[in-house]
């Protein structure tokens, strides 16, 4: 975190870190949604090390300081993953850990969405899907009219690729030369109602990407050390003049064997006996 | 771009020459970005419209054109107020307010971002471009979007106050612009205050109560009035939210109460007006006058005003046939 990267290649003690970031991303959600009694687990466990790589190695941030002025920003189109998010921004002291234990419950600022408004670290609240790349690209061109050189990244859902108003954004991005832009697509492959490409087919993607003007990456969004590396690159390229978006191949419900690629668990709860369960295969590893 | 015009062309990229409350628009944000104040300017493909073309001529740096997506620039526009930008938002009302309606409560106003959104060519003066174009619902709108300011300027002179206002402003406002028209109401204003109506005649007849482009009709409408002996009283609402309830309350001292709006009169400054009233009791009788909870017809906008009686002449009948019913 927030450390210049000259070595494009994590090493194996800093991929040992993140995966262990995503296992607690993973396992405090599990728990948090245990007090709420239903959550997205699925969809945070897709991209799990996405937000460990963008959390604890890519973005430019300073732990304790939510509101620094040259931080890197992150939004999230896809803001029902936020029970994920918050175990992490807690992490890094931007508000007390013990609020955890409040998520959900009467009065607390956590909810099944991130709110700027109510929650330290939350750089822009979410729930309505599609306007987060519009948003993220504000901020982006915010920060090359008051000067500062910070990154804006922005986690979108492929289910989010149906609403019109992300290509609205990506066809601005593009013109008006947002090179400090990065999309990132969780191309889990599972939406609410089914499979995206059953619901509303959203491919060929890194087509569409390109022809709005976009550069492209794929990755393989459960590999730690490819993620880290293309973010790094990203980070490392950062005078370019086009915006990126990473289009990361994920599992929804990653972890869990039963969860996986089953869109019956893009909301849902676990209940006391299969969360002990649950926890138990998290952490037995991804390795299967 | 520049230079004579005939008045009877409708060139709109001439429409800058001749539209003096939208004109300031464009020039208030000149001055205030010239003073260090951190404003920018964004569009949806309406630069000559609402006049920004002369914001982006002088500050191309802070204006942002989106093309025609009007969602997109209103979520973008939160985005870049997290960085300490202050975005003016313009476009057509109607678009802006019914298309636009999701982003401006989760993105703006819920965030509680202090974006300035212009809503311009309001109520009928769109004219024949059709109903679609016709804004008679975005008070009604706003007005429902907790913590947004409503405010429909009477014309150009208190727009521009309104605007240097908004720069201590803490929360996000719609700027109720009609096309840019509208005859001068105001030779100076030092001072604009957010929520605080302008009381130009207190009377025990009737008290009408006006906003924005129908201030100017309404006033010279409430002079004749009382030029004749009547007692009429005059209030400018430019601020539908938050509502000067204390100018209503006074009002109805008057035994009745017009209110004038160029929008349906549900949920706009009459429905606003009637809310008051129900709170407080009294006896005063209230009419709310504008368009009648219908799609307005599709005529030149001089004609419309005519036909919906909300020029000067119409605005005095009414008042008439209420005093005499």
């Amino acid at each position: 975190m927030a450390s210049p990267q000259t070595d494009l290649t994590p090493s194996s003690q800093e991929l040992e870190f993140l995966t262990d970031r995503a296992l607690f991303v993973r396992l405090e959600t599990v728990r948090l949604i245990s007090i709420a009694k239903v959550g997205h687990y699925a969809s945070v466990f897709s991209c799990a090390e996405i937000f460990a790589a963008l959390y604890y190695d890519t973005m430019r941030l300073r732990r304790g300081e939510p509101d620094w002025p040259d931080r890197d920003r992150f939004l999230m189109g896809k803001g029902h993953a936020a029970v994920g998010l918050f175990p992490i921004l807690a992490d890094l002291d931007f508000f007390p850990k013990d609020l955890l234990d409040n998520y959900t419950r009467l009065g607390s600022p956590l909810g099944d969405h991130p709110d700027m408004r109510l929650v330290k670290g939350v750089d822009f609240s979410s729930g309505s899907i599609g306007h987060a790349l519009s948003a993220g690209l504000g901020m982006a061109l915010g920060a090359r009219m008051t000067g500062r050189n910070f990154d804006t990244f922005v986690l979108l859902g492929d289910g989010e690729m149906q609403e019109g108003q992300v290509w609205a954004a990506a066809m601005a991005a593009s013109h008006h030369r947002a090179g400090n832009l990065v999309a990132i697509v969780d191309r889990n492959v599972v939406q609410l109602d089914g499979t995206v490409d059953d619901i509303l087919a959203i491919e060929p993607l890194p087509e569409k990407w390109r022809a709005f003007g976009w550069d492209v990456v794929e990755v393989e969004g459960h590999d730690i050390a490819s993620v880290v590396s293309t973010f790094r690159e990203i980070k490392a390229n950062r005078d370019r003049l086009r915006p990126v978006c990473v289009i990361a191949h994920t599992v929804k419900g990653k972890g869990i064997s039963y969860m996986e690629t089953e869109p019956g668990w893009h909301l849902g709860f676990l209940g006391p006996k299969d969360e002990a369960l649950a926890m138990e295969e998290l952490r037995k590893g991804l390795s299967r | 771009m520049k230079g004579p015009i005939d008045p009877g062309s409708w060139h709109y990229r001439q429409i800058n020459e001749r539209a003096p409350t939208l004109r300031v628009l464009a020039d208030t944000l000149n001055e205030l970005a010239a003073e260090g104040y951190p404003v920018a300017a964004c569009t949806a493909d309406l630069q000559y419209s609402n006049g920004l073309v002369e914001f982006a001529r002088a500050n191309p740096e802070r204006f942002l054109q989106f093309g025609i997506s009007e969602q997109n620039m209103v979520s973008a526009a939160a985005g870049l107020a997290t960085t300490g930008i202050m975005p003016f938002v313009a476009t057509f009302a109607s678009f802006l307010s019914l298309l636009c309606c999701e982003q401006i409560r989760t993105d703006i106003a819920y965030s509680a971002l202090p974006v300035r959104l212009v809503g311009h060519h309001t109520g009928i003066a769109m004219g024949f471009y059709g109903t679609s174009h016709h804004a008679t619902e975005d008070l009604a709108i706003m007005r429902s979007i907790a913590d947004l300011t409503v405010v429909a300027p009477a014309d150009g002179v208190q727009f521009a106050a309104a605007i240097r206002a908004s720069m201590t402003h803490p929360q996000p406002i719609y700027f109720r612009i009609g096309r840019g028209h509208d005859p001068q109401v105001y030779d100076t204003m030092e001072e604009f205050r957010f929520g605080k109506a302008v009381t130009h005649f207190q009377g025990k007849d009737l008290t009408i109560i006006a906003t924005g482009s129908t201030v100017h009709p309404a006033l010279t409408a409430t002079k004749s009035l009382r030029s004749q002996g009547l007692e009429i009283g005059f209030i400018d609402m430019h601020t539908v939210k938050p509502l000067d309830r204390d100018a209503v309350v006074s009002a109805m001292r008057s035994r009745m109460i017009l209110t004038v709006e160029e929008h349906n009169i549900l949920g706009g400054l009459g429905g606003a007006v009637a809310e008051v009233m129900s709170e407080f009791g009294g006896q005063a009788r209230l009419l709310r006058h504008g368009i009648k909870d219908e799609y307005s017809l599709i005529a030149p906008p001089s004609h419309l005003y005519a036909h919906y009686r909300l020029d000067a002449p119409g605005i005095e009948t009414v008042a008439r046939e209420m005093l005499s019913s």
